[in-house]
């Protein structure tokens, strides 16, 4: 009877260890703030190129992280990308012309949505809609871009390099 | 004709082995628990199985998890992403290595020790005396060490996954000198709870019950011999780590499919 | 006239690869009485007890203990007969996590629902029948065989049982711990009232305790009556190789071989 009492005392500080253990997993490793998913309310934004964005991407204002991404769908109509921004409820004062932005965390990084607050007295609610955006910019473009306009600024002195350039920042 | 008749008959045998374990299993679930007398059993067992292998539990995970800080290290700083350790760590530990390697550990310490436990009392007649005591070997010996199994191998996988990610943490914050603060904060954007750190423990529980029943059917239908019985105890132990890294493979495609 | 508490009819059994182990075989054991049935290693005397236990069910014929088919009970009834049988195994089956104690309380505290000092007290008094009550703190490990066989005996007359069945009690004893058993079994039997039934293959010591006695060799019964018919019964070979230990008889010396000339005089490769 002793023995069995020394065994059940024995299993409840393991069992209380493995709860202790859990909660530093829970807490400290995968940053989880509440048990219960946050509240938060959802609006929508149109984007022509989203890049690299993915669900549970960061949405941040002033770098600061106020939701995450909940959905991406291709609109069949208009052909754009119909990003579901899931906001915090205690978040709930974004003026309705603030514009949204695709941009990257650092240089390589992935992407995050930043909103930009404007000054309108009307805030955005459940359902609402961002009219405002500005897509992601894709690496490969800017390359393309930047060595049309070198190409184009050096025109004048040979043309047949500038063409060769052309195309091989197209590809 | 004759290789083929016995390979026929190996065939049958397999076919009759999963039977066999299949009702077994059967039998420890639905057979009505009694609970003021079950309970106590299972208890003894959760302590012979989950309390008896934190030794080993506590060391390997300490160990993993300084090895990976120092690999991971030594890898990253390469591309000077030496920042993203903390997430390398948590990620490789919480979601792979933290249920297949305790389950893997659990098989041949616990695995192995029920299998032996069980061909010796069938050996030596001690579940056949029970029975004609009436009193259920099944209830009283088997479905205890299997609930025991079961409950442990979860609360075993989750300090594995503390201790590693606390030995990373000693190495690589401690030791080779990353930043804590960055550590854990990139950490804690990495890694989500439900689909990483709840995916795992579930991994765990099925880990748990594969091992736990492989023993069980090993050492209750070993040969009632000492020969017997240590064939039953290595194919337990080598049946089991098999059968668990088969599983995780299918669990991960099936998780990462986000279900 | 005394009741029998196990009556076998026309019973054939056969293991699942074939073996044969009884035919036909006709049996009672009657109450109050030690029955011994004794043949050589290997006919299936520990498969007799565990037919009439329920462990096994014949392939035909029937089995009845107590005036129930043993092999048609439900799981529940048949739990219930086996409350009032006891059973001595031949490894003694002690439960080796447990004091000597604690084995022969088992049964009480699981079947019944007496209260901790009085299952002390039975227990104790089972004990001191054996002679093994200054034992009971030890565990089954420091016993000796002869020892363990008793509280093994101890813990199978616990609850009382009406029937009791020895699967080979003397094999392997020391004369010493062989007189004490011989000495058990029959005082047992009597001041308890029990009906004792012994597989065995040792014929002196099972000779002068047993009632009656069956003789099992190959699958039937060879021979059956009291001791003394048993030994006096000449005629019968292959019951007298038996009993008598004789080297050579119904039961050859050799091993079925080749001719001599085949083995010895032929080149081998």
């Amino acid at each position: 009877m002793l023995r069995q009492r020394f065994i059940e005392s024995i299993v409840g500080l393991f069992l209380i260890f493995t709860a202790l253990a859990l909660s530093i997993l829970a807490f400290k490793v995968s940053g989880l703030t509440s048990l219960f998913p946050d509240a938060s309310y959802h609006i929508t934004a149109d984007f022509d190129e989203i890049g690299g964005l993915k669900v549970r991407a960061p949405v941040k204002i002033g770098g600061v992280q106020i939701g995450e991404v909940s959905d991406i769908a291709l609109d069949p109509a208009t052909f754009k990308a119909v990003v579901t921004l899931a906001i915090r409820n205690q978040y709930r004062d974004i003026p309705d012309d603030s514009s949204a932005g695709i941009f990257t965390a650092g240089l390589l990084g992935d992407n995050y949505i930043a909103i930009t607050p404007m000054y309108n007295t009307t805030f955005l609610k459940e359902g609402g809609h961002i009219e405002i955006t500005r897509s992601a910019m894709v690496l490969e473009k800017l390359i393309g871009q930047f060595l049309y306009k070198v190409g184009n600024s050096g025109q004048s002195d040979n043309s047949n390099s500038n063409k060769q350039s052309e195309k091989g920042g197209q590809q | 004709m004759n290789q083929v008749a016995l390979l026929g008959q190996w065939g049958i045998q397999l076919l009759r082995d999963f039977g066999k374990a299949g009702i077994l299993l059967y039998q420890i679930l639905f057979y009505r628990p009694h609970f003021r007398k079950g309970f106590p059993l299972v208890v003894q067992q959760i302590y012979a199985e989950g309390v008896l292998s934190l030794a080993i539990i506590i060391v390997s995970s300490l160990f993993i998890g300084m090895v990976l800080a120092l690999q991971g290290y030594h890898t990253l700083s390469k591309f000077g992403a030496s920042q993203e350790l903390g997430p390398l760590v948590a990620l490789s530990v919480v979601r792979e290595l933290g249920p297949v390697v305790t389950a893997i550990l659990f098989a041949g310490r616990a695995g192995s020790a029920v299998t032996a436990e069980i061909g010796l009392m069938k050996a030596t007649e001690q579940l056949s005396s029970m029975e004609m005591m009436a009193v259920d070997p099944l209830r009283r010996v088997i479905a205890p060490r299997f609930w025991g199994g079961f409950i442990s191998m979860p609360l075993l996988t989750i300090i594995f996954n503390m201790m590693a990610i606390y030995g990373a943490y000693l190495v690589g914050v401690k030791w080779l000198g990353v930043d804590a603060g960055v550590f854990w904060s990139n950490m804690r954007s990495s890694v989500d709870f439900h689909s990483d750190v709840v995916n795992g423990i579930l991994k765990s529980v099925v880990f748990g019950v594969a091992v736990i029943w492989i023993s069980l059917f090993q050492g209750y239908f070993a040969a009632p011999t000492s020969a017997g019985i240590a064939n039953a105890t290595t194919r337990s132990v080598v049946y089991g780590s098999l059968v668990i890294l088969g599983l995780d493979f299918i669990l991960t495609a099936v998780m990462i499919g986000e279900w | 006239m005394p009741t029998n508490i196990v009556e076998i009819n026309q019973m054939s059994f056969q293991h699942d690869n074939g073996k044969v182990v009884f035919r036909d075989v006709d049996l009672l054991i009657p109450q109050g009485k030690v029955t011994a049935v004794m043949g050589p290693s290997g006919t299936g005397k520990t498969t007799l007890l565990k037919l009439i236990g329920g462990q096994l069910a014949p392939t035909c014929g029937t089995i009845r203990v107590g005036g129930e088919l043993v092999h048609d009970l439900s799981r529940q009834a048949l739990y219930k007969l086996r409350r009032r049988l006891g059973m001595l195994f031949q490894a003694s089956g002690l439960f080796t996590h447990m004091t000597v104690f604690d084995n022969v309380a088992f049964p009480l505290r699981e079947h019944t629902p007496l209260s901790e000092s009085m299952i002390h007290t039975i227990t104790l008094m089972k004990l001191q029948m054996v002679g093994l009550r200054g034992a009971k703190d030890l565990m089954p490990s420091e016993l000796s065989g002869g020892m363990a066989r008793r509280v093994a005996l101890a813990r199978a007359i616990a609850l009382d049982p009406e029937l009791i069945m020895y699967d080979e009690p003397f094999t392997g004893q020391d004369p010493i711990s062989l007189g004490v058993l011989v000495k058990l079994v029959r005082t047992l039997n009597d001041a308890l009232g029990l009906t004792s039934i012994i597989v065995s293959h040792d014929v002196q010591e099972t000779l002068t305790i047993a009632d009656y006695v069956y003789v099992i060799v190959d699958a039937k019964i060879i021979g059956q009556g009291t001791p003394e018919a048993i030994v006096n019964d000449t005629a019968n070979k292959q019951l007298q190789q038996f009993i008598q230990g004789l080297a050579d008889g119904p039961v050859p010396f050799h091993y079925p071989a080749a001719s001599l000339e085949k083995d010895f005089l032929e080149e081998h490769v």
